[in-house]
């Protein structure tokens, strides 16, 4: 059977897709920006940031573009004063959960909160920052997970789990406690699961994962070809 | 025209945010024919005066002095400027937010094999356990990110204040970078 191919509405253009694909993939293909920081090409969608955010008509409800199938009829805004202002303030929440000094962070001018923030014209934070005691990692031979940049995206448990295959990552804890954890909660450098291929590293946004022994101006992420290597994997089984 | 008057204060950032706007060079003579500096680190006023059109201000609120400063300063200035990250967030200085002040002090004065180890307590103004971004206390009405903003974004925003247009400043800066 093919899939149904629909028509829909984004931004005042009819545009159409296929069934099974998402606004955001459709936005995408005809041009339309969408900011995402959960969402990497490649890995499962997750919806957890909610930074892709876009306005239906006929919901008062906003709805995550990166897992929302698309729908005959549809009509969809990808950008409002109102989804700006929420977006402005997911990135602002990011910003006050933990600590980022981008000023001495290793992947300054890498980075894509950083870049997300600019963007979306922030120029301060509105709420108080919380300022959590949390620790670096750098138990490993290669690479250091610093827990002040993280944004618990999860893009380094599910390329790790679903690209790599060995799943050394996942999240303890829930809600503002959630932390990336190694192997059941043991020090990364311990693990007997990580193969030291760096994928997570490269597809962290932040400066939370990255290489030691390399300055500011290197640390910049080369996220490798996911889809292609999830596809070649599947010729593989 | 009448010559706009210019303050520049220096809280508790590292002067970066100042030497970025002395980095302006030549381009400082075109500003100053539209402003008279009042107080600043760089020339010699003692009191901060009475009735200024432009404050900018580098670093954060670190001190009850820096917090009296501020206040006095919010008073007398018509538009109020953040200069620098660490001004606008707290930056480097608010690193010591997750221990607070004491803690940070015991760990540089004495944390180390020095041969007369104290934390230093006289004559300078005590810490507030936390650097916090000065909109914590007063409105702002310009923020600048950057560590430090570039002489060029620091000179078109002057530029811009000059012409009154508050609004539409195009700030190609950012957080840290
Ligand atoms: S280096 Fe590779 S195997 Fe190790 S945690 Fe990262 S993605 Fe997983
Ligand atoms: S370590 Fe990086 S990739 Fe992993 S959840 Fe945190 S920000 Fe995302
Ligand atoms: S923003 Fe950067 S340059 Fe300016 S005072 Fe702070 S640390 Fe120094
Ligand atoms: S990108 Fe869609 S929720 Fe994160």
């Amino acid at each position: 059977m093919t899939t149904p191919i629909l028509t829909l509405t984004i931004d005042g253009k009819e545009v159409s897709g296929l069934a099974t694909e998402t606004i955001l993939q459709v936005a995408r293909e005809n041009g339309f920006s969408i900011p995402t920081l959960c969402w990497l090409e490649g890995l499962t969608s997750v919806g957890s940031c909610r930074l892709c955010m876009v306005e239906l008509r006929g919901s008062t409800a906003l709805h995550p573009a990166c897992i929302t199938l698309i729908q005959e009829g549809m009509t969809v805004t990808t950008s409002s004063e109102r989804l700006l202002r929420y977006r402005r303030a997911i990135i602002e929440l990011l910003f006050s959960e933990r600590n980022h000094a981008c000023a001495v962070c290793v992947v300054n001018g890498h980075c894509e909160l950083q870049s997300l923030a600019q963007q979306l014209g922030l120029d301060h934070i509105s709420f108080p920052g919380l300022y959590p005691a949390l620790p670096v990692d750098a138990s490993h031979s290669r690479f250091v997970m610093d827990h002040n940049r993280c944004i618990l995206c999860t893009r380094c448990v599910r390329v790790c789990s679903e690209i790599e295959g060995a799943h050394t990552w996942d999240v303890k804890d829930r809600g503002i406690r959630s932390r990336i954890v190694a192997d059941l909660d043991t020090p990364w450098g311990d693990s007997t699961t990580c193969t030291g291929c760096g994928k997570c590293v490269h597809v962290c946004p932040t400066g939370a994962l990255f290489e030691k022994g390399k300055s500011v101006a290197e640390m910049f992420k080369k996220p490798p070809a996911l889809p292609y290597l999830k596809a070649t994997r599947a010729q593989e089984v | 025209m009448k010559k706009l008057r210019l303050a520049t204060l220096w809280l508790d950032g590292c002067s970066g945010c100042h030497m970025s706007l002395l980095d302006a060079d030549e381009r400082l003579l075109e500003l100053t024919a539209f402003f008279d500096i009042v107080y600043s680190p760089l020339v010699d006023v003692k009191q901060f005066p009475e009735k200024v059109d432009i404050t900018c201000i580098e670093g954060p609120i670190s001190s009850p002095e820096d917090e009296r400063l501020l206040a006095e300063v919010r008073k007398r200035t018509r538009l109020l400027v953040a200069m620098g990250d660490c001004a606008v967030t707290g930056n480097i200085p608010a690193m010591r937010n997750i221990e607070g002040a004491p803690a940070m002090l015991q760990n540089i004065y004495t944390g180390q094999e020095l041969l007369q180890p104290q934390v230093p307590g006289t004559d300078i103004p005590i810490l507030n356990d936390k650097a916090l971004p000065i909109h914590h206390f007063v409105p702002v009405d310009l923020f600048i990110p950057g560590c430090p903003p570039s002489a060029d974004t620091l000179f078109t925003t002057l530029t811009a204040l000059v012409k009154g247009e508050t609004d539409q400043i195009p700030l190609p800066a950012c957080f840290g970078a």
